[in-house]
């Protein structure tokens, strides 16, 4: 139970600062949304561009659950990944970091967060973009979906608290470098494009990011109506290799937060 | 004989700096010792002051109290635990007030607080009206509570970082440089509540000032560090009964800190 109220400082203060930083909320909002129309007219306009008679209505709803997917999986990824950057932008840093507080109880705050904004922010996305294209949902197993998108960020947290330690081994430079590391994350788990597009030695890559079976899987619901008995075993693998990966994550952050402490970097200025 | 609230025994600390050279493999690493062999006992609800000049290693040895640094070497004991291996139980005792107050610049003092109060594992409600009562006890206007602190002066702001280092009921407070910044009233206010705390919470209190006649009010024993080491430790009248013995005339604390932190500067010129 006190646990939980520690966990809630980080929820309640998110929020806070949301409501604070409202302004740039809206123009992050405004930007995902007009980033998801752009990639889905890639779609619409696709018969213009070839010349050639395609499922237009296919090809929208590809690349729109690709992007919005990866809205949601990039703002847990962030919201996990800049936990450090943002306390120490602030200067709280210390604070945070000198109460008792487990990592864990700051991640499971953290996560919480990040998982109801995350899914509110993409609901709204999703309601703008899909009035300006005539989807059909029709076959679409939205349970299987939600369930999927669950179970994928799970490991998407795990990244997060991975990508977590960059802004505490490179105090000026870390919050950057986790934009290089999304930016991968991209290219490889076949946000916009089949992963099979890729060259070989990437293709085995992309089979080591988890977004690659959240899309996917995605597709497959929202696609081709894609039963959730068959989305079983790939739910199981996410929740366990989410597992693991926190774990790990938590492992890594526990080191370098140590050597923080011994190199002096745990503080509110590089 | 009951345990100290704080014991250092023999503790370093050694940063690493690195020089930005022309070359980058050729980069110049450069130790700087904050700390060297530190040691000091201060006793439970003892006003215990650290005095020295800028860069002598308060404020590394504050960091050090806080978790937020591991010593090199030697240990520290808060009230039993060692920082290092029982950091949470150190952590649920000591709470610290530094000389930039650092907050979410666009939450009010509220705000920030209550934060704080749940990071402590404080159920809300009545961490509200300790708030309300510490903010206001030290000067501050009801009506400021809930403006954002970036349009507070930088004075009010250091109020809202004491009453966030008091809220926690902390036993061991660390107050770094809590008056900088502050007018001689807020001044005398918050020295009057850091007593008063000590009395009603039976808190022990570790303050590192500039301010030398606030050390010599509220501090029951004093250590004057230099260059990582302390140099003379004592109560405020035993520091200054040694150097009026020696210049033959009544000296103050400030005379003290000059005499004995001015003479190793001279003792550094000649050496050069």
């Amino acid at each position: 139970m006190k646990e939980m109220r520690v966990a809630y400082a980080f929820i309640e203060r998110n929020i806070n600062l949301i409501k604070r930083y409202w302004g740039w909320e809206v123009v992050w909002l405004i930007y995902s949304l007009v980033n998801s129309l752009a990639v889905t007219y890639i779609g619409a306009g696709m018969e213009k561009i070839t010349g050639q008679t395609l499922d237009t209505q296919y090809l929208i709803t590809y690349l729109l659950v690709g992007t919005l997917i990866w809205s949601y999986l990039s703002v847990i990824f962030y919201s996990i990944s800049e936990m450090i950057a943002w306390e120490r932008w602030e200067g709280t840093i210390e604070y945070t970091f000198m109460a008792p507080v487990s990592r864990a109880t700051h991640l499971v705050g953290t996560t919480l967060f990040a998982i109801i904004y995350g899914i509110l922010r993409t609901l709204v996305i999703l309601i703008i973009v899909a009035s300006f294209f005539n989807l059909d949902l029709a076959g679409a197993n939205l349970p299987g979906a939600v369930l999927l998108l669950l179970a994928g960020s799970v490991s998407f947290v795990g990244l997060g608290i991975v990508a977590a330690v960059l802004p505490l081994l490179y105090p000026e430079r870390g919050a950057q470098m986790t934009n290089a590391a999304a930016a991968i994350l991209l290219l490889i788990s076949g946000v916009y494009y089949p992963v099979e597009t890729l060259p070989a030695w990437l293709q085995v890559v992309s089979s080591a990011s988890p977004a690659t079976y959240v899309i996917k899987g995605m597709r497959g619901c929202l696609l081709h109506g894609q039963s959730t008995r068959s989305l079983l075993s790939i739910v199981f693998i996410l929740i366990a290799a989410g597992t693991a990966v926190i774990m790990v994550g938590l492992f890594i952050f526990g080191r370098v937060e140590r050597y923080a402490k011994r190199t002096g970097r745990l503080k509110r200025s590089g | 004989m009951s345990t100290p609230a704080l014991e250092i025994k023999q503790v370093s600390k050694v940063f690493i700096k690195k020089e930005r050279a022309k070359r980058f493999l050729n980069k110049k690493k450069e130790k700087v010792v904050a700390l060297s062999g530190i040691s000091m006992s201060v006793s439970r609800r003892e006003i215990f002051g650290v005095l020295g000049p800028n860069g002598s290693g308060k404020s590394t040895l504050i960091r050090l109290l806080s978790t937020l640094l591991l010593p090199d070497s030697g240990t520290i004991h808060i009230f039993g635990h060692d920082v290092e291996k029982e950091e949470f139980a150190v952590k649920r005792l000591i709470n610290r007030v530094s000389v930039d107050a650092a907050f979410f610049k666009k939450f009010s003092p509220l705000e920030n607080l209550a934060y704080a109060a749940r990071l402590y594992g404080m159920p809300i409600r009545q961490a509200r009206e300790k708030m309300r009562k510490i903010m206001l006890r030290l000067g501050l206007k009801e009506e400021t509570f809930t403006s954002p602190m970036e349009n507070m002066s930088r004075g009010m702001q250091q109020k809202v970082a004491v009453a966030r280092g008091f809220l926690t009921s902390p036993t061991l407070l660390l107050l770094d440089e809590p008056t900088t910044g502050l007018d001689p009233y807020s001044k005398r206010d918050v020295q009057a509540f850091v007593r008063e705390i000590r009395e009603a919470h039976r808190a022990t209190i570790l303050l590192t000032t500039h301010d030398m006649e606030e050390a010599d009010r509220l501090c029951d024993r004093i250590a004057i560090i230099d260059e990582g080491k302390i140099i003379a430790l004592d109560t405020p009248q035993g520091l200054k009964r040694s150097v009026s013995r020696r210049n033959g005339q009544d000296a103050t604390l400030e005379d003290v800190f000059i005499e004995l932190t001015g003479k190793k500067m001279e003792e550094k010129e000649q050496d050069k």
